[in-house]
């Protein structure tokens, strides 16, 4: 990075970003989003949040669920931001704004059972153009699907999911976008993470770079392009 | 005869899984086989969104929202769990790693096909989580469910009439009346509750079933 002697030129890496605001604020109407978590564990909730207030419109959700109570992605979905849905497992108890809306038929819903959500956005973060899996065969979800018989199990062929944006909770992040996780709150961070062409993440703590330990760190910042740091009392859904 | 409660099932659920397994737990009544393995006996427990290693529910006060099951229910991690991302964990699944899956179940055909996602109502909003991979995924499946709905027809069937999660794919069922091994020549009854007899059994089931051992 120091090439420069004559003038004084440093081009730091600093993927940190001052708030949700200014780190989604280029997000356009009709973007394909993942947003990370697994219930509440991992929801992304202050970015949710600022995707609310910034407004745009006509998106393409990823993510495990279809919203749970009142906020987050729930929020997302009772505001109609929401043309569309992937996901594995949209019916629950508090699930009333999805709910609403699928009976309604004013969201499309892409039913994909979990394992081949996660292998599908990861497929798309690897550079995959498709793969065959066991999962499905001779159901529903398979019906109008290329299938193939490889040695003595049938598979059927997936696709990869990209997006235009992932929204991720993380718990530690350096400038470079390095990140570490906590507990189950992992779960699709890291995968959606490769699959964007711009992985936004929401973290607890930002450290120096260095700080954390090379052997520990999950998510390469190569797969992260911004950070915001939220507060611990604001990291929770409202 | 006397029924098994949930309890009772789960614990004849446990009773089964031996030591040194890796086992997936389903949601719902699957989940409680957690609460009846045999203390001493070192059994791994693996849930969908990133755990080896699952151990109890926290005491109240002490839940930490980051650690989950695949139910969303809180619980904490045995000594020497470890956490990973969801590809790796469907990884472990499809890629025949767990010894076991317990799920539960609509209905379960002769041939072990399973269905448990989903009723085909209009109306119904279909969910379908990870129980499609595990069906496919598990060295075995294990159904746990009441042997009958509560019009009092078998759940057991010659042929699923609700859509299915994996075709040809259950190795034994458990019920509260009965266990039973689906094998590739049928059904075959490995042990009946107290008072239960085959022929009863077979009547209350419909299709055909095999004596594997002597009813109790």
């Amino acid at each position: 990075m120091r090439r420069c002697n004559a003038i004084i030129l440093r081009l730091v890496i600093d993927k940190f970003f001052p708030n949700p605001e200014a780190a989604l604020a280029d997000l356009p109407d009709g973007a394909t989003v993942m947003i990370g978590g697994f219930g509440n564990a991992g929801m992304p909730a202050a970015l949710i949040d600022a995707l609310i207030a910034q407004g745009a419109r006509d998106l393409t959700i990823v993510n495990n669920n279809a919203g749970n109570g009142d906020t987050g992605l729930a929020a997302l979905l009772k505001a109609k931001r929401v043309k569309k849905i992937l996901c594995s497992f949209p019916r629950q108890a508090d699930s009333w704004h999805f709910d609403a809306l699928y009976r309604a038929g004013e969201i499309e819903l892409e039913l994909v059972p979990q394992g081949t959500l996660a292998e599908r956005i990861r497929a798309a973060g690897a550079g995959i153009g498709g793969f065959y899996t066991p999962t499905a065969f001779g159901t529903r979800l398979a019906e109008g699907k290329e299938t193939r018989r490889i040695g003595d199990r049938d598979y059927v062929l997936e696709y990869p999911i990209h997006a235009d944006y992932a929204l991720i909770k993380a718990d530690r992040a350096d400038r470079w976008g390095n990140l570490v996780y906590r507990k189950t709150a992992r779960n699709f961070a890291p995968i959606m993470a490769s699959a964007a062409k711009c992985t936004v993440v929401q973290v607890r703590e930002t450290v120096a770079l260095g700080a954390l330990d090379p052997e520990a760190i999950v998510t390469p910042g190569i797969f992260v392009k911004r950070v915001v740091k939220i507060a611990a009392s604001l990291q929770k859904a409202a | 005869m006397k029924k098994l409660d949930r309890n009772q099932m789960a614990a004849r659920v446990a009773r089964d899984i031996p030591e040194g397994s890796v086992v997936n737990l389903g949601i719902g009544l699957p989940t409680l086989v957690g609460d009846h393995l045999p203390k001493g006996r070192e059994i791994i427990l693996h849930s969908e969104n990133g755990v080896l290693g699952v151990g109890p529910r926290p005491a109240p006060g002490e839940e930490d929202e980051d650690l989950m099951n695949a139910g969303k229910e809180p619980v904490t991690l045995l000594t020497g769990g470890c956490y990973f991302h969801h590809a790796d964990s469907f990884a472990m699944i499809r890629g025949r790693h767990l010894d076991f899956c317990v799920l539960g179940a609509f209905q379960v055909s002769v041939a072990g096909d399973l269905a448990n996602w989903h009723t085909g109502g209009a109306d119904a909003i279909p969910a379908v989580g990870g129980a499609m991979d595990l069906a496919v995924g598990a060295k075995k499946v294990l159904v746990m469910m009441e042997h009958l709905t509560k019009k009092g027809e078998s759940k057991i069937v010659e042929r699923c009439t609700y859509p299915l999660t994996g075709a040809r794919c259950v190795n034994r069922i458990y019920t509260d009346l009965a266990v039973i091994d689906v094998k590739a020549d049928g059904l075959h009854v490995v042990e009946t509750v107290d008072g239960l007899s085959f022929e009863e059994l077979q009547r209350l089931t419909g299709v055909p079933l095999k004596r594997l051992l002597t009813a109790a």
